[in-house]
């Protein structure tokens, strides 16, 4: 019966800094029939955590926060989340809807606008929501230019790590392997988004499963006939496609000849 | 470019003042009885003319020897020596133009006669040069004068302007939504503190736009209002925001522009306690030595917050209204130590 699935009890997980703002969400939601508040989170690191561990069907999320922002949030969290950013700031809304968030609601805000928001959230439940590539370009933009630092998710923890402290992305099955000072983190997402949100003057897609950070290559080594591999600074060794090859020399060229120039 | 070339009436005016005293020079020249009427006053008009022209160059030495900034010495000797140069200059084209009226019948010996006058006429050249400098003294004051006025009313165009910006900024869209929004909140739950805050709120508004309309409050009035703001700041951050001040008597009495201080305690606020999970700390800071006055906004951040899009526009802010205020007078940096974000701002001291 249609009636029934339609006041299915939905989780909502608030996040927000803001200890009157959270208030405010848990006071107006707990009025509003078909929602449990499942989970309070002040940070994003939190906010991760929380959603793990209570796998909430709505996340209500504060943009500008400690840790994480929204947008990182929401990259974190479950794909079938439906994500409603709750903010005092307009200027995010068109990336937002460029995340494919259900709704978009302004500080302060009546009560109804918020039932509005959940109405679509619901609708939005278990739906797809946005494509990972789409969520890193948004942060990528929230960044200004190409993105600084990635964050990835670890059951219930976040790991931040800053660009330049990426050794490798290597694309596996659903996942792109990131390889960091030793240490490896899987994240949901194809290796052509996140080579696509970084910056192509520092990472160069080498291989159909390989992107190398330029920093960390010592050397390019013939293989077999018209065949490559490069040998990282770590001592592990990638092998380079023959565009991927091409790419690297153009580009490890380019560099030489404007040191050269200096 | 010189001032008289450059405007076409200018220049006629300045060649027609020159019409008197061509005829000086004629009758002059008629006087001794070297030349006829006739001859001096067909010699007459051409060396007036060279004059005119050769006089502007008196131009170029008076502004490389200003008046009141270069010693009489040097005054004397600039204009000594140009002066000879443009008369000897001038002597020698009247002596070509005699030669060249000497081939005319009625002027045959002209030139003979001009060689007899060539003394008297260096000296008249001298008084000439003499004459022309003092002219383009009188140009050169009128023109400070004329810059100098510009150049005070652009500053105070640029003052104002970076006043409005700074008094338009000062009242943060998101801060007033973020406010709002937690009056919304406490209103259920916690009426007195709603109260509280719409009251805090509203002090704080008042007092921004009292302000607005003075040339210069003194510190302590500046610390009020950013403890005003402050204060309505932590019924939204709570515990998470702490305050420290640090405020000596003799700097509190200084006088700066209303609101220079509120953009940096606003980053101080938005870049550095909101991004701590823990909380944090803003500390303000004035005091004065001597002829200086020394204000530091300082806070406390987390070096690992999401990179935000916003920002570097209240610097921009506090660096304008500084230069417009006090130029080069004004010392102003920001920077990063020890976990902390300091904002110190040094400008001489007025009470």
């Amino acid at each position: 019966m249609p009636e029934l699935t339609r006041t299915r009890e939905l989780g909502v997980l608030i996040v927000d800094d803001e200890e009157p703002a959270r208030m405010l969400l848990r006071e107006m939601l707990e009025r509003q029939p078909g929602y449990r508040v499942v989970g309070e989170a002040a940070d994003g690191f939190e906010a991760v955590r929380l959603a793990a561990q209570s796998s909430p069907d709505i996340a209500l999320l504060d943009i500008e926060m400690p840790k994480l922002d929204g947008f990182e949030v929401a990259e974190l969290l479950d794909p079938s989340v439906a994500v409603v950013f709750v903010t005092a700031y307009d200027h995010y809304a068109v990336k937002a809807f460029e995340v494919h968030a259900a709704d978009y609601v302004l500080k302060p805000f009546r009560a109804e606008r918020l039932a509005e928001a959940l109405t679509r959230a619901r609708e939005r439940v278990g739906g797809p929501r946005a494509d990972p590539g789409a969520l890193s370009a948004a942060a990528r933009e929230q960044q200004g230019g190409h993105r600084t630092r990635i964050a990835v998710r670890d059951g219930a923890r976040v790991h931040v790590i800053p660009v330049e402290r990426l050794d490798l992305a290597e694309s596996q099955d659903d996942y792109v392997v990131l390889r960091s000072e030793g240490k490896k983190f899987l994240k949901p997402q194809t290796l052509s988004s996140l080579a696509a949100s970084l910056d192509p003057a520092r990472f160069v897609r080498v291989h159909r499963s390989y992107v190398l950070n330029l920093d960390r290559i010592l050397s390019i080594e013939r293989y077999a006939k018209n065949s490559h591999v490069a040998i990282l600074s770590n001592g592990s060794r990638v092998p380079l496609s023959r565009g991927g090859y091409a790419r690297l020399r153009a580009l490890l060229d380019g560099d030489a000849s404007t040191r050269s120039k200096a | 470019m010189h001032p008289i070339l450059a405007s076409p009436t200018r220049l006629a005016s300045y060649l027609a003042a020159w019409v008197p005293l061509a005829v000086v020079l004629a009758a002059l020249l008629a006087g001794p009885g070297a030349f006829s009427l006739g001859e001096a006053a067909v010699i007459a008009l051409p060396l007036a003319l060279a004059f005119a022209f050769l006089g502007l160059s008196a131009w170029y030495p008076c502004k490389s020897a200003p008046l009141g900034r270069a010693g009489w010495l040097r005054l004397a000797a600039t204009h000594g020596v140009a002066a000879m140069i443009t008369s000897a200059v001038w002597v020698f084209l009247g002596g070509a133009i005699a030669r060249l009226l000497s081939g005319l019948r009625a002027f045959s010996d002209l030139s003979l006669r001009y060689a007899a006058q060539v003394r008297p006429l260096f000296a008249a050249g001298v008084l000439l040069y003499l004459l022309s400098v003092a002219l383009h003294y009188v140009l050169l004051s009128f023109e400070a004068a004329r810059e100098a006025e510009q150049r005070e009313a652009s500053q105070a165009l640029f003052a104002r302007e970076a006043q409005l910006t700074a008094l338009k900024s000062q009242i943060q869209p998101h801060f007033l939504f973020n406010s709002l929004n937690s009056i919304s909140a406490l209103v259920g739950n916690d009426p007195t503190r709603a109260r509280e805050m719409c009251v805090g709120l509203a002090d704080f508004l008042r007092r921004s736009l009292a302000v607005g309309d003075r040339p210069t409050i003194r510190v302590s009035e500046e610390i009020t209002l950013a403890r005003g703001y402050l204060d309505v700041e932590r019924i939204r951050f709570g515990k998470r925001l702490a305050v420290e001040e640090q405020i000596d008597p003799a700097g509190a009495e200084c006088l700066v522009p209303p609101l220079l201080l509120q953009p940096l305690i606003e980053n101080a606020v938005v870049h550095g306690v909101a991004t701590m999970v823990e909380g944090g700390l803003v500390r303000l800071e004035a005091s004065r030595t001597g002829h200086r006055l020394r204000i530091v906004v300082e806070n406390t951040f987390d070096p690992d917050a999401p990179p935000k899009r916003r920002g570097g526009r209240g610097l921009k802010i506090v660096r304008e209204r500084l230069a417009a205020f006090y130029g080069e007078e004004a010392f102003f940096a920001a920077k990063r130590v020890d976990g902390r974000h300091l904002a110190v701002i040094s400008i001489p001291a007025q009470a």
